[in-house]
């Protein structure tokens, strides 16, 4: 059964990567025994199953994740978020309101207006509807400040890192609070505005070089470059 | 697009692996054709096709005016596309759509680049006066397959047409009295195939149009040279199939032609 | 206008230009290169000089336009008012209406838009210039521009016209080509299912002609292919290296 392409090989939209009893990943399709990418990409293997990291794709919203969306309306019922994916997502009043009685689209904005940003997690989603939302547990709500910045949501993972540890090596080296929404918007909020543009500038190092190896070390690297530069300019 | 009930798609593709359809037709019959000419006094060339229940009428114009500027020797061609509202619950009223346009341009290349009709023949002052030949496509009811019908009805228009005899004296245009024969002097016909379930069947009607994953038209003219081809609809085809659809094309062109072209 | 009675090939079998009758017009692609679409691509064959951009999937306006089940392509293919001889207008042609007709069925195949039900992928191809075989350069470079925008496909489709100029098979016309030639096929294909998904002819040719044309195009097709992977993977190839010093 024979594969064509190594482990993390660079593969493009139609490009045959295995042949034989394999299981379509992520991003791959099968037809006649053979399996193609869909996507460009990097190559994985897990025993049977051939899947391609994508280097580029829009968000799919997935019940449980949690996302940062931007109040684009405020209707009768709720509000309705650009989530930055291919469809709208709703968050009803009923969600953040306990009683049930008719709110006045006033007080509906007086929650959330147009232009907001806000955690929310996905509660329910599928083919013939679009996306619902929920703010109720702890931790979701309006975002009252940081940075926002949007990254291609596959690279959500590379971010994290394993077990944590690339994300832990930006909050340490930075102090920022950072918040990685599924969808590919990143929440970043510091000490200072020093601080939070480290972690941006640490973020886009990941997101353009995500497809290489031994990134951990040099974003370490770089953000303890930076950060003596930083301490040299406020001695001078 | 008119629902097509989900059964009944379900036979005509089953059918169709078996190299059967739905009307009992082989895969290569067209359906009856009936092709009658003259039935608009008021044009100079008209005609009306029935291919089944499609029915296309066409009628042909013909006015002087100006040739393009980098053809000053040549007449100007020109193909229309009705789809009219009645013709179907689908057509609505408004300028034409892609459907209309394709169809036009369709037709439009037949009779083009088969050179059908001599457009040198129709320059009266090279550069200033030439005449213009108006092939208007009426879609009167689309029962499917309008492709072939119109290239039929707009073929025999042609045929029909009687033109006044035009002379440039002094510098203006004088008609004399009399008619005319416009030069007709190739016999384009166009050949439509419909691929349902990997086969292909000749002439769809509506209802195996609407199950078809992709059409393939081949204009074929007089001499059984290909002359225009128009793969449409958003499935795909073979080079097999292609080259097979070409060699059927070729023999169903002579049969189609001998109903408009007599003699 | 003076009459030039300038062969378009010579006794030695090589064109205008220079090309052998198999031979492609130099080809240049760039992908990823607008930054507000959320796909792009630019081609440069030859004189030609095309533009494709996708945004999308995304939610279909007017709503009565989505499809229950699937997203739906739209396609606009329009040339600039200064891309040809005489100014065009840039109001859209019947011509470029049928050619936004084709070319979205073209490149439908291979996307898998039933993934995206209620959705619309928006695809803009812009000819800023043009010298011949526009609609096939465009396919090329707009399912560049679909790849560039993250959006699952089978395969890439590419496309190449072949035609008879002068009495021979030739492949990739140029405009001048075309317009004195005699016959012009313009094809697309998707090379894993060996299928092909636009075909177009005009003029005229024996069925023998048709096929050494068809199989000339897909010679082309293939050349295409190999090029439109370098282009999707240049961008990240050039960083592995910058990476690596």
């Amino acid at each position: 059964m024979p594969t064509f392409y190594e482990r993390r090989q660079l593969v493009t939209p139609g490009d045959l990567v295995a042949e034989g009893n394999y299981i379509a990943g992520e991003n791959t399709f099968k037809e006649n025994e053979k399996l193609y990418a869909t996507r460009v990409g990097l190559v994985e293997y897990e025993e049977r199953r051939v899947s391609v990291v994508a280097l580029k794709a829009f968000y799919i919203p997935t019940i449980g994740d949690t996302i940062i969306g931007k109040v684009t309306d405020v209707t009768m019922g709720g509000w309705i978020l650009d989530i930055n994916a291919p469809y709208l997502a709703l968050l009803r009043a009923s969600d953040v309101m306990e009683r049930s009685y008719r709110p006045q689209r006033d007080e509906l904005s007086s929650i959330f207006d147009v232009g907001d940003l806000v955690i929310a997690k996905i509660v329910s989603y599928d083919r013939t509807r679009d996306p619902l939302l929920t703010v109720r547990e702890p931790g979701l709500g309006k975002i009252t400040r940081g940075q926002i910045l949007e990254i291609t949501p596959t690279k959500i993972p590379r971010i994290i890192g394993r077990k944590g540890s690339m994300i832990g090596v930006i909050k340490r080296e930075t102090g920022c609070h950072i918040l990685l929404g599924q969808n590919g918007l990143v929440l970043i909020s510091g000490k200072n505005l020093e601080d939070e543009q480290l972690a941006v500038m640490a973020i886009r190092k990941i997101e353009n070089e995500s497809h290489t190896s031994g990134l951990t070390d040099r974003v370490t690297d770089m953000l303890k470059k930076e950060k003596e530069k930083e301490g040299e300019t406020k001695n001078a | 697009m008119s629902m097509i009930i989900r059964v009944k798609q379900k036979q005509i593709a089953q059918l169709m692996a078996k190299g059967k359809r739905l009307d009992g037709r082989e895969l290569n019959d067209y359906r009856e054709i009936k092709v009658e000419m003259g039935v608009i006094e008021k044009a100079e060339g008209s005609a009306r096709v029935l291919l089944g229940k499609t029915e296309v009428l066409v009628g042909v114009k013909i006015e002087v005016g100006k040739p393009f500027s980098d053809t000053p020797n040549e007449g100007v061609l020109t193909v229309n596309a009705e789809l009219v509202p009645l013709a179907s619950p689908t057509f609505e009223p408004g300028p034409p759509n892609e459907n209309a346009i394709e169809l036009a341009r369709v037709v439009d290349r037949g009779i083009r680049e088969s050179k059908a009709i001599n457009l040198e023949k129709l320059c009266l002052e090279p550069g200033k006066k030439v005449l213009v030949v108006f092939i208007d496509v009426y879609v009167l009811n689309h029962d499917g397959n309008l492709i072939d019908a119109s290239a039929v009805a707009a073929l025999a228009a042609l045929l029909n047409t009687k033109m006044f005899k035009y002379d440039v004296e002094e510098g203006e245009i004088k008609v004399k009295p009399g008619y005319t024969p416009l030069p007709v002097q190739s016999y384009p016909i166009a050949v439509t195939f419909a691929k349902i379930n990997d086969k292909l069947a000749i002439d769809p009607w509506l209802e195996e149009e609407q199950v078809m994953d992709s059409r393939l038209t081949i204009t074929i003219e007089k001499d059984g040279k290909i002359c225009a081809i128009q793969k449409g609809g958003t499935g795909y085809f073979t080079t097999g199939q292609i080259l097979e659809a070409a060699k059927i094309a070729k023999e169903k062109a002579s049969e189609i032609r001998k109903l408009v072209v007599k003699g | 206008m003076p009459k030039i009675e300038e062969k378009l090939i010579d006794k030695d079998g090589i064109r205008i230009g220079g090309r052998k009758f198999n031979e492609l017009r130099p080809t240049k692609i760039q992908v990823g290169v607008l930054n507000n679409a959320n796909g792009s691509a630019y081609i440069e064959q030859g004189k030609n000089k095309i533009l494709a951009a996708v945004y999308g999937p995304h939610e279909v306006h007017p709503k009565h336009l989505a499809l229950p089940d699937r997203s739906r392509l739209r396609c606009r293919y329009h040339m600039a008012p200064f891309s040809v001889d005489e100014r065009k207008s840039p109001a859209p042609s019947r011509r470029e209406v049928e050619l936004s007709k084709v070319i979205r069925e073209s490149l439908e195949p291979s996307i898998f838009l039933e993934y995206y039900p209620r959705t619309s992928i928006d695809l803009f191809i812009e000819v800023l210039q043009a010298n011949g075989g526009t609609r096939c350069a465009g396919i090329t470079v707009a399912a560049l521009a679909l790849a560039d925008a993250g959006i699952p496909m089978r395969d890439l489709t590419v496309a190449c016209a072949a035609g008879k100029v002068e009495g021979q098979l030739v492949l990739d016309l140029n405009d001048t080509e075309d317009k004195k030639g005699e016959a012009d096929v313009p094809l697309a294909y998707m090379p894993n299912l060996n299928a092909i998904t636009l075909l177009q002819m005009d003029g005229q040719l024996t069925l023998e002609e048709f096929e050494k044309a068809i199989n000339l195009s897909l010679e082309g097709c293939k050349q295409l292919y190999n090029m439109q992977k370098e282009a999707l993977k240049a961008k990240y190839v050039v960083l592995k290296e910058e990476v690596k010093e």
